[in-house]
């Protein structure tokens, strides 16, 4: 029988997964955006396994605002992104030191 | 028997998808497996009786954020394979990060079974359907976060117009407010040449 405990495992999984990705393409920002989206899947995964296990829907309209998050940011970052590339050439996370921080 | 099957066949073709994102070459494809990963992801929460999230995953992620990806993808002219110098480098260390965090991830979950259990709530059987529910609950007690919620795009949306709004300098687009104010005593000219003197331009 499939259990709760079977969601959370996919949803750790899909986040462990999405950390790494993060880790490995250190310099491809659009690949780290993507990243991102996958580990707010899993936390969206979690939320409405939990939201279904314990017959409660707060988990399902955190889930929606977490999805809504997840969009606002990556057109933001994408955004950014488009107007660094205009100005840089180039997406390599290195280069972003315009600002010497 | 089927729930167990589907939850297999979805629970796969979101992860191993999933891995294909963060290790295809081309970034191109890493956005096409994202899409698949979010549409099978969608089938998870469908089985757990989320349709309404399910749908919305589906037109958000796959309609919206992954089609955002796929544009910014295809037309920055970008050098990618020059951006995976570091794979290896770092792959020793991503992969005993992630090891750590999955290790630490099972010790949380196992560790939340020692302590005061949630309530083992059976899932009572649905007497209204999922989106009705929500519904309900999103207009009456969550309203003002769902309105911030709103807010939050349309700042988003505000936001990523203006970053990547551009002049272009060698556009012949019209200058509307001046045609507007242009007045006739500005733009006719009246004269009285006498015979033989011609016109003076």
């Amino acid at each position: 029988m499939i259990g709760l405990t079977h969601y959370l495992i996919v949803a750790a999984i899909l986040f462990t997964i999405g950390v790494l990705g993060i880790f490995l393409n250190r310099r491809n920002v659009i690949l780290m955006l993507m990243a991102i989206e996958l580990i707010l899947l899993a936390v969206n995964i979690n939320l409405v396994a939990f939201s279904a296990y314990l017959g409660d829907l707060t988990g399902q309209v955190l889930a929606m605002f977490v999805l809504t998050v997840a969009a606002a940011e990556a057109a933001i970052g994408l955004a950014i992104l488009v107007i660094f590339f205009r100005r840089r050439g180039s997406i390599a996370v290195d280069d972003v030191n315009r600002m010497r921080g | 028997m089927i729930a167990i099957l589907a939850f297999y066949l979805f629970a796969t073709l979101t992860i191993v998808p999933a891995i294909a994102v963060i290790f295809a070459r081309n970034p191109v494809h890493s956005v096409l497996w994202l899409i698949l990963a979010f549409f099978n992801a969608a089938g998870l929460m469908l089985l757990l009786g989320a349709e309404f999230i399910a749908m919305l995953v589906v037109i958000v992620y796959v309609g919206a954020v992954a089609v955002l990806f796929l544009f910014v993808v295809m037309m920055l002219d970008v050098d990618f394979a020059s951006l995976r110098s570091g794979f290896t480098k770092n792959l020793p260390f991503g992969i005993i990060l992630a090891a750590v965090l999955a290790v630490e991830i099972v010790v949380a979950f196992a560790s939340s079974k020692g302590g005061p259990a949630f309530s083992s709530g059976k899932i009572g059987a649905a007497t209204q359907p999922n989106i009705v529910a929500l519904g309900q609950l999103l207009y009456s007690r969550y309203l003002l976060p769902f309105e911030l919620a709103g807010l939050i795009l349309l700042v988003a949306m505000i936001g990523a117009i203006v970053l990547t709004h551009r002049r272009r300098s060698d556009s012949r687009t019209p200058n509307i407010a001046r045609q507007i104010r242009r007045r006739p005593e500005d733009a006719t000219r009246m004269t009285q040449p006498g015979v033989g003197e011609g016109m003076k331009l």
